[in-house]
């Protein structure tokens, strides 16, 4: 991971497909191992249910330390999910694929 | 009205404090950072632990919010030292419009850049949680907050939504310690509110995070009247108040009362003021009450308590001083109109600002607002004297224990001012009269009673003093009068069965009156008898001299006569010897006349 993080991050094909687009937020303070761990299985689920359909934007608190009270953001990491509405909200580094695809709303709950 | 200093001052140098020195050592303590809340510094000997969180708990309403602002809000205008308002509950909209009752203009501060509010949204409905994660969102923002006006003061209001917004106990737990950590870190002084849970201080235990001071605030609600009560759970390093302190929320803000942290080192007046009455100057000493004594007036319905507290009050306000009249049973144009009957004018004193009567229903609120509001008004107007009329309404506003508290508190706070208190008790029917002190006798400096004096099928009203201290004063139980003229003692007049009152007094008048009339007229008669034997003897004298003279004339007749009888016999002898030619020399002259 790098400074790259905090600039758009899109699919494959780089640019939107299909009928779903997704547009996601990962909001993170600083590079710690629970960010880390958060994006990499972010990228690997989009790449694999969604891919050239998504793209993820790495938000930095410390850098943009407004966006936290903008956003509400409390937990890191926690990532929103912009499109598809609703919005929604998960925190936590997405170690469980299982739950983060129903958070997703990719798989229906159990 | 004291300022913080001069309270500071006065509690060290009047209140033997059993900590110090030592803890409470200004040069040793833990320095502390006042809160500006009136009353609050006082208990908590100077303020709050400098750069360390205060946890603040209580139920719901107890007013943990309020305290919380008016911290920030007192940092920003008085101390110079800006806040950071982090609230978990309310939004920014809310809490400033809830703060704007209390006076505070929280946007204006916001926008001079001395506060800053940050509403912490958390819900749980819309966060999934999946894997780990810290609060780490949080410290960003509190980071923010703090340096985006280089906040001193912060307030985290109440943190223990975060127990309902996240799950995982076990990073809670952990996350709150660091965040207590980074608080301590970046020195900011921080006021924590929890709300209080069934048998412990928080539901959640922050007290297990917050070690250093513990403030437990209570709103309990007794015969369907509110109070609140404050209460230092602990303050670690240093000295505090420990009771439970009433305190209030009024359109002033936040004031508690911390009066029983007075002692009794206040000083004393030699100096004395009259009672507005003379002849009752006279039965106290002569020269009336002490200034700043507690003077307690207490008697049953009707007997004068407030005609004598109104003499009382226009006195003081004669001298050019000030006069606060707290009345809890009539309106102040009632009273005025009444003492005009009497002869006391009280509008007059009242236009020239010197007499402030005070009029509120004992049952309005609660001992604790009564109490201070009774302080307010006494730190606002500055009198020189107060007259409570009646105290013994107050135990309406609350249990009598609690009255007699307050009343304790108030007695104390007028004392250390040196404000000169005048109470009035109402004593109730058949209570002996001497048990109105409302349990506060023993503070009481001149205690008056008033009674009624049932005699000869009438009432009248009686005066004696049952305690003066530190005077002499007299032990008659005086009848007095209220005229047009205002309170008159009358003279005692002692009968058979006690003092005489009333038609008994008058009939005794009358009688000495009589008495009197007929010693007059007894001397006047003795007179005239004496004037008359006078003028008898002189007429006697006057006779005999006339007899006298007439026995001197008669003298004086005879003998005249006699010489001439005798010139006769002795011419008609001489005829006859002539014509005997007798020897005229043989016969005695007189011998035969």
């Amino acid at each position: 991971m790098s400074t790259a993080m905090t600039e758009l991050h899109e699919g494959t094909a780089g640019q939107w497909a299909g009928d779903e687009k997704w547009d996601l937020r990962l909001y993170i303070a600083g590079q710690t191992p629970k960010s880390v761990a958060a994006f990499n299985n972010l990228k690997r689920i989009c790449e694999e249910h969604m891919p050239g359909r998504y793209r993820i934007e790495v938000i930095d608190l410390l850098e943009n330390p407004r966006l936290a009270k903008e956003d509400q953001i409390v937990a890191i990491p926690t990532l929103v999910r912009k499109l598809p509405q609703p919005l929604r909200k998960i925190i936590g580094d997405l170690s469980d694929t299982e739950r983060a695809l129903v958070g997703l709303q990719l798989r229906p709950r159990a | 009205m004291l300022d913080e200093p001069e309270i500071a001052e006065r509690l060290a140098a009047r209140m033997p404090d059993p900590s110090r020195p030592g803890t409470d050592d200004p040069e040793r303590a833990l320095p502390k950072v006042a809160t500006g809340i009136a009353g609050l510094d006082e208990v908590l000997r100077g303020g709050l632990p400098a750069g360390r969180p205060t946890l603040v708990c209580g139920g719901a309403g107890c007013g943990k919010t309020l305290m919380s602002m008016e911290f920030l809000v007192r940092g920003a205008l008085e101390f110079g030292e800006p806040g950071a308002y982090i609230s978990f509950e309310e939004t920014e909209h809310e809490l400033s419009q809830n703060v704007r009752s209390l006076g505070f203009d929280v946007d204006a501060l916001v926008r001079e850049g001395k506060l800053v509010f940050d509403h912490v949204r958390v819900e749980r409905q819309e966060i999934e949680e999946i894997g780990e994660y810290d609060l780490d969102g949080l410290f960003v923002r509190l980071g923010l907050a703090i340096d985006a006006v280089g906040a001193r003061r912060v307030v985290l209001d109440t943190i223990e939504s975060l127990f309902s917004g996240f799950s995982d106990m076990a990073v809670l737990r952990s996350e709150l310690r660091r965040l207590f950590a980074f608080l301590k870190a970046r020195g900011v002084t921080t006021i924590v509110t929890g709300e209080r849970g069934d048998g412990t201080l928080t539901r959640q235990g922050l007290e297990e995070y917050v070690s250093d001071c513990v403030i437990l605030l209570d709103h309990r609600v007794h015969d369907q009247v509110s109070t609140r009560r404050l209460r230092v759970v602990k303050y670690r390093g240093t000295a505090h108040g420990t009771n439970e302190y009433p305190f209030l929320i009024d359109e002033d803000g936040f004031s508690v009362l911390p009066l029983t942290s007075i002692g009794l080192g206040h000083t004393v007046s030699d100096e004395r003021i009259t009672t507005g009455i003379r002849r009752l100057d006279n039965m106290l000493g002569g020269q009336g009450y002490y200034r700043g004594s507690t003077i307690l007036i207490s008697g049953t319905a009707g007997s004068g308590k407030t005609s004598l507290a109104a003499h009382f009050a226009t006195s003081v306000c004669a001298r050019g001083e000030r006069c606060l009249y707290l009345a809890f049973e009539e309106s102040p144009d009632q009273i005025t109109r009444n003492m005009r009957s009497i002869g006391l004018d009280m509008a007059t004193p009242v236009r020239q600002g010197l007499l402030r009567i005070e009029s509120a229903r004992p049952t309005l609120h609660g001992l604790e607002m009564h109490l201070a509001q009774i302080h307010r008004a006494v730190e606002q107007f500055d009198p020189h004297a107060i007259v409570i009329d009646p105290i013994s309404n107050l135990s309406t506003a609350g249990v009598a224990l609690d009255a007699t508290a307050m009343l304790l508190r108030l007695i104390d706070f007028l004392k250390v001012r040196g404000t000169t208190a005048l109470l009035v008790s109402l004593t109730g029917g058949e209570a002996a009269i001497e048990v109105s002190g409302q349990g506060v006798s023993s503070l009481i400096d001149t205690w008056l009673i008033l009674r009624d004096l049932e005699a000869g099928g009438e009432r009248n009203r009686g005066l004696y003093v049952i305690k003066s201290r530190g005077m002499a004063h007299s032990n008659q139980i005086r009848e007095f009068l209220i005229t047009n003229e205002g309170i008159q003692l009358q003279d005692v007049y002692v009968g058979p069965e006690g003092v005489l009152t009333g038609s008994l007094r008058a009939q005794q008048e009358a009688r000495e009156r009589a008495a009197a009339v007929a010693r007059e007229q007894d001397a006047r008669r003795r007179q005239r008898d004496l004037q008359r034997r006078r003028a008898a003897v002189e007429a006697q004298i006057a006779a005999l001299q006339a007899e006298f003279a007439a026995l001197d004339e008669e003298g004086r007749v005879s003998t005249t006569e006699h010489d001439a009888r005798s010139a006769i016999i002795q011419t008609e002898r001489d005829a006859a010897a002539g014509r005997r030619g007798a020897d005229t020399a043989a016969s005695a002259p007189g011998s035969n006349p």
